[in-house]
């Protein structure tokens, strides 16, 4: 919402010397309307100054531009070129002066254009960033000037270049020397021809023209050709084209301010509107806040129609409301004998300001009044509404509407519509129909002022792809009780520009009447909420300047405050205006709480801080994926975890479903670091997978996702990562056990990890299809471990073991056995058949080929013994190494090499 | 016999002197004071002297040995010496070769900001409470007085896995205000950090999937005083001593009164610049008093206790700490990004 200061003052006087930017985006933003940017529009439009032309004369190295003489107000008169030709000596126009800002940020500068001085710019239309629509006089119509001819084919000329006055160019149309030129008019001139054997006066609305000009003249129609009236393309006549400076007809004098003249002296305040607050979309809503912040009164004004037009609104017009659900209020006046015409410049000038377009009268007045009361307005045609009547309904199956922006719009059976007994004539609170359209011979136009349902509003909207400025403050619901006010104040808007003769009566038809909300003032239950001691008559003062009635203690909420429905919404108004930041900041204690991270979130830090002893850099990853990656990591079709959780309406494919598996968001930045050319990566993540559940919802346990590649990756390092991991979790040694049937992984280089019977989960190099399908051609290595698991393996606190105080022996065995037998298994069971003195079995050797029979391998195992209570010698060694050299013959069929 | 005895000194000292390794002054030490040596040589002629000379002889043998002793060792400790010098230089080495690669690893840079966060609130004896990110409606919106015509229940706005809107992925950490308030007991001080969703493409600052840290508190005569007192002691942790706060209203459905915090800018100082997009101030988080409605939805009378919650967003915050510039790099874990934390 755009807040103009100048049109403020209308409503509450403050001064921009009383607050300034600053001061005012301050106080407004602390009191509850936060206050995004602030424009001065002056700043736009700086040293731009309205300049008479005192003569003009051609440029003497162009032949296309004039030098102007203007008198800008100054002592001496200023000279600026221009490539414009609709100027004439006598126009009072807007000159861009030396260091000039233009809208847009463009800085003129003085200079010299062809080696002629020109001290600034003329400025058009666009320049200003203004349209037609805001000077409707300032449309440019050309002549065709003949010394602009360019022929298409220069060989072919369709008019000689030698041409001259008197002679026929087609038919009655000939060449006519200009003598003079004189105003005749707003856009009107009276030129002196010379047509060779005679000489004619004729008036033209052409603006291009000027004496020693040579013209086409039609001399069975009188008047001056333009380039269409001799069927000419634009770039025949690549000067003469429909634009030019902005020739002012306003009530100016050289040297006037053009910003001050467009009423761009003014400081436009955005506000980001919470929407809870709807009544603050519009100039009455911010003025009170303001009057609030600032301690001032705030002037309304009463809306008075006249109503003479004669007959009455019941006998001419119907209103039906089919869907009291979607449409709780619907007024509407009419106006007869209407004349469409621009508005005036006051208008104009708000609107444009509060971010808007002039289009014309009747147009501006319902953007007008939308500005002012918050109430969008729609006006009709009403000579295009069949029957009279209009039907407030959804639209029918197949019924469509053309909009006024000129799309054509399929309507669904949910859509909110104003009908006549046929058809649609507008999108309810979204926009109107071209079909009832207000056009130039507009006679009799209907006014609608309605209340739709803000849900309804904002999804129709959202399905046609159109939020409107009504749109988007019908969304937020607004206030049933203002569309009288709001017609009213239309039509009394229209009776003072005199575009119109308002109807009798009012349509007013009113199905969703709401009760009065009362609330009870209960100023300790705010003191006690706020931490404030507020007394209740500062209280009753807040909320009666805000429009909240008293009765004794019951506090009756203005109907336009629908968020307030509670004492806790009326603390907040005490609040805002007492100043939050006037509430004390203070502990008022309650009952001490212990806090502190749980035994759970500190095995989840204890995890974090050990793989980042270990080297491994923590990655976030998304908990969605696409059901293709499925596939990717191979995973058998009837694998139960293809049953994910299904977004209905995902973004795309990729971030579709709800993982279960961790494995691809791993592989993902694994390979997206390969792509990117990183040597090397080696990262863990704690994150969520999530399992349907039979409620709909999910479980949503936790892994322990580890992933690495690059130079000395190998199974071992990232097994030795686990066994860190465990360590340091104070969990007993897991056991690792070969895994062949993951599909996801190498099957030679896989393994589970156990504790016990408990499966913590599983490791590995990475499948080298899998590594193929995410582009990396290279070893790729995981591990997927349930954090539940570790969490439920965690040791407690140590118990203290005494430090040996006999020296341990050490023997080495190195033993012949089947090769397939798992070293991992023989040392468990040497640890489990050695004896009391056994407390140590290190596998280090393992050997194949030579001297080795084929299928069998040779290990070596590092055995060390001690005892608590002696020095252990050399026969309980041998002992113990016998005992376990017997074990594995008996278990493993392995002899001693 | 004491000019052999002389000669044999004077040789001796200087072999000794010259010997220039260890090895050599051993050999030395044999050839004149060993049991072969020649000192010990001379002194079998002792039987030839008279009774007179012998303890003369004696005594000088004796000197002499005593004295080649000596040198021995002080040329032993001087050979010790260079040896060991000698030694040292050899071994120097070329400090500023590289070190051995050691690999540390790195916390995410957004998750370093959460446990800076984490560790203040536990400071102020509040919990860290955890819970599900596919949620129901009703916790998500209806138990927060979000109402069902709410644009942010709109399926363009917010990502559903039920045709009737039943269930979803959470928009906000805001539903784990009412699993507390059900589920603990009271006083309730708790703050609840997870990863939320919204139907935002991916650009420089949006992400369908980000994170929030929601806190709240419950307890008998909790004010807006408090609110205001612990957010500003939390800012001032998080942005430094003696930072600057504004409250501001504004409007959430689920508390009320409702607030958003501003910092004073921290590049202008408040003047307004291009960081502060004009403003002078920096929105930080959103507050606000627990709405009674909501109390008493979970089952705690609002007439004996109340409470205030705030909710913040985790990516901005980490984004303003390390001067971030594209939300998208939180998500990419390049390590090349992960490596600069």
């Amino acid at each position: 919402m755009n807040l103009s200061r100048k049109w403020l003052n209308e409503f509450v006087e403050l001064s921009l010397e009383e607050a300034d930017d600053k001061r005012f985006a301050e106080a407004m933003s602390v009191s509850g309307s936060k206050v995004e940017v602030t424009e001065d529009l002056s700043a736009s439009l700086k040293n731009v100054k309205v300049g008479r032309i005192l003569s003009l004369k051609k440029h003497p190295n162009s032949d296309h531009m004039l030098v102007c003489s203007l008198d800008v107000g100054a002592e001496a008169p200023v000279q600026i070129c221009t490539g414009a030709w609709n100027v004439h000596e006598g126009d009072l126009v807007p000159a861009a002066l030396h260091n000039a800002f233009l809208p847009g940020g463009v800085k003129i500068t003085k200079g010299k254009l062809r080696g002629v001085e020109s001290d600034g710019m003329l400025c058009s239309l666009k320049e200003l960033e203004l349209t037609t629509h805001d000077f409707e006089y300032a449309a440019v119509k050309p002549a065709a000037i003949l010394d602009d001819y360019h022929p298409i084919d220069p060989l072919k000329p369709s008019i000689s270049s030698s041409i001259r006055a008197g002679e026929r160019i087609y038919g009655k149309v000939c060449a006519a020397a200009v003598l003079s030129v004189e105003v005749a008019g707003v856009n009107l001139w009276r030129c002196g021809l010379d047509l060779g054997e005679k000489k004619v006066e004729t008036v033209t609305d052409c603006q291009n023209i000027h004496a020693d000009d040579l013209v086409a003249y039609d001399t069975g129609k009188d008047s001056i050709c333009s380039p269409e009236d001799l069927h000419a393309r634009q770039e025949e006549f690549p000067h003469c084209i429909p634009d030019g400076i902005l020739i002012l007809h306003e009530d100016c004098k050289p040297g006037d301010d053009v910003a001050t003249l467009l009423g761009r002296d003014d400081h436009v305040v955005e506000f980001e509107i919470t929407p809870n607050r709807p009544d603050c979309l519009c100039m009455i809503g911010l003025a009170r806040e303001t009057a609030v912040t600032f301690g001032k009164e705030l002037k309304l004004h009463e809306p008075v129609v006249r109503a003479d037009a004669g007959g009455r609104i019941e006998d001419l017009a119907k209103i039906v409301i089919e869907d009291a659900a979607l449409c709780p209020r619907y007024t509407a006046r009419m106006v007869r004998n209407v004349k469409i015409g621009p508005s005036p410049a006051w208008m104009k000038e708000r609107i444009r300001n509060a971010g808007m377009r002039p289009i014309n009268n009747l147009v501006d007045i319902t953007n007008y009044v939308m500005l002012e009361y918050g109430q969008p307005m729609h006006a009709f045609d009403f000579s295009c509404v069949k029957d009279g009547e209009i039907h407030v309904r959804c639209a029918r199956e197949g019924e469509s509407i053309r909009t006024l922006d000129g799309n054509d719009r399929p309507l669904n059976p949910s859509m909110l519509c104003i009908c006549d007994t046929e058809k649609p004539v507008a999108v309810a609170g979204v926009m109107g129909g071209e079909n009832s359209e207000i056009v130039g011979d507009t006679a009799m136009v209907l006014f609608e002022s309605a209340c739709f349902n803000g849900p309804s509003v904002r999804r129709t909207a959202t399905t046609l792809g159109m939020r409107t400025d009504a749109s988007s403050r019908f969304e937020k619901g607004l206030d049933a009780e203002g569309t009288v006010r709001a017609v009213q104040r239309a039509c009394e808007l229209v009776e003072m520009l005199g575009c119109g003769e308002v109807v009798e009566g009012i349509l007013d038809v009113y199905p969703g009447r709401k009760p009065q909300t009362t609330l009870k003032l209960e100023p300790e239950k705010i003191n006690a909420l706020l931490g404030t001691d507020i007394d209740e008559p500062a209280m009753r003062k807040i909320l009666t300047d805000l429009g909240f009635g008293f009765d004794g203690d019951t506090i009756l909420v203005p109907s336009w405050r629908a968020d307030v429905e509670h004492y806790s919404d009326i603390a907040e108004e005490v609040a805002r205006f007492y100043g939050y930041n006037e509430i004390p900041t203070r502990f008022t204690g309650g009952i001490a709480t212990c806090g502190g991270f749980s035994d759970y979130q500190l095995c989840e830090r204890l995890i974090g801080q050990t793989c980042r002893s270990l080297g491994l850099d923590e990655i976030i990853t998304y908990s969605f994926i696409s059901p293709s990656y499925y596939d990717k990591i191979r995973m058998s079709k009837d694998d139960p975890r293809r049953d994910s959780l299904k977004i209905l309406n995902p973004l795309g494919e990729d971030t579709s479903i709800m993982r279960t598996t961790i494995l691809p968001s791993m592989l993902e930045i694994l390979s997206r670091n390969y792509n990117y050319r990183n040597r090397e990566a080696a990262l863990y993540e704690i994150g969520r997978i999530y399992r349907k559940r039979p409620d709909g919802l999910a479980d949503e346990p936790r892994i322990v996702s580890l992933g690495a590649y690059g130079d000395g990756m190998d199974f071992f390092v990232i097994k030795a990562w686990i066994e860190t991991l465990f360590r340091a979790l104070g969990a007993p040694d897991p056991r690792f056990v070969q895994e062949r049937e993951n599909p996801s992984y190498h099957p030679g280089r896989c393994a589970r990890v156990y504790v016990g019977e408990t499966l913590a989960g599983v490791l590995g190099q990475i499948h080298p299809e899998v590594a193929a399908n995410y582009g990396m051609d290279t070893e790729v290595y995981c591990a997927e471990l349930s954090f539940e698991a570790l969490y439920a393996l965690k040791g407690g606190a140590p118990v203290y073991k005494p430090i040996p105080r006999f020296p341990s022996v050490s023997r080495d065995i190195a033993i012949v056995c089947d090769a397939k037998i798992p070293v991992g298994e023989m040392a468990e069971h040497i640890l489990a058949s050695g004896g009391k003195y056994l407390v140590g079995c290190t596998p280090f050797d393992v050997y194949t080929g030579h001297h080795i029979a084929e299928g069998m391998k040779s290990v070596a195992f590092s055995l060390s013994m001690r005892s608590d209570s002696q020095t252990l010698t050399d026969e309980d060694a041998e002992d113990t190494v016998r005992k376990v050299l017997e074990a594995l013959k008996e278990r493993f069929g392995a002899v001693m090499r | 016999m004491k000019e052999l005895m002389q000669s044999l000194r004077e040789s001796a000292v200087q072999a000794i002197l010259n010997a220039d390794d260890a090895e050599k002054l051993e050999n030395l030490r044999v050839r004149y004071l060993g049991k072969k040596g020649e000192l010990t040589a001379i002194l079998r002629q002792m039987g030839k002297l008279s009774a007179e000379e012998r303890p003369v002889m004696g005594q000088l043998a004796n000197q002499l040995r005593a004295e080649l002793e000596t040198a021995i060792e002080k040329r032993r400790a001087e050979l010790s010496r260079v040896m060991m010098q000698k030694k040292l230089e050899q071994e120097t080495i070329d400090v500023t070769l590289p070190a051995k690669d050691m690999r540390l690893g790195h916390k995410h840079p957004m998750y370093s900001v959460l446990d800076q966060i984490k560790d203040i609130f536990i400071g102020m004896g509040f919990e860290i409470v955890d819970g599900p990110e596919v949620e129901l409606a009703d916790y998500n919106f209806t138990k927060l007085n979000i109402d069902e015509g709410h644009p942010s229940r709109e399926w363009t706005d917010t990502f559903y896995f039920t045709e009737d809107s039943r269930i979803l992925l959470r928009t906000q950490t805001s539903p784990m205000q009412v699993h507390a308030m059900e589920t603990k007991s009271l006083p309730i001080r708790m703050i609840a950090p997870g990863r939320v969703y919204r139907k935002d493409e991916v650009d420089a600052t949006h992400s369908p999937m980000f994170h929030q840290i929601e806190g709240m508190v419950i307890d008998k005569g909790v004010t807006m005083a408090d609110l205001k007192a612990t957010l500003n002691l939390v800012v001032e942790k998080i942005y430094g001593e003696g930072t600057v706060t504004r409250f501001r209203p504004h409007h959430f459905p689920f508390t009320e009164p409702s607030c958003e915090l501003d910092i004073q800018c921290h590049k202008c100082g408040g003047k307004g610049c291009p960081t502060c997009k004009g403003e002078g101030w920096i929105e930080v988080l959103g507050a606000g008093m627990v709405h009674p409605k909501v109390l008493s939805g979970c089952g705690i009378d609002p007439d004996v206790y109340s409470g205030w919650a705030f909710g913040m967003g985790l990516e901005r915050l980490a984004m303003g700490e390390y001067k971030i510039t594209d939300l998208r790099l939180i998500f990419e874990n390049d390590v090349r990004f992960l490596e600069q934390f």
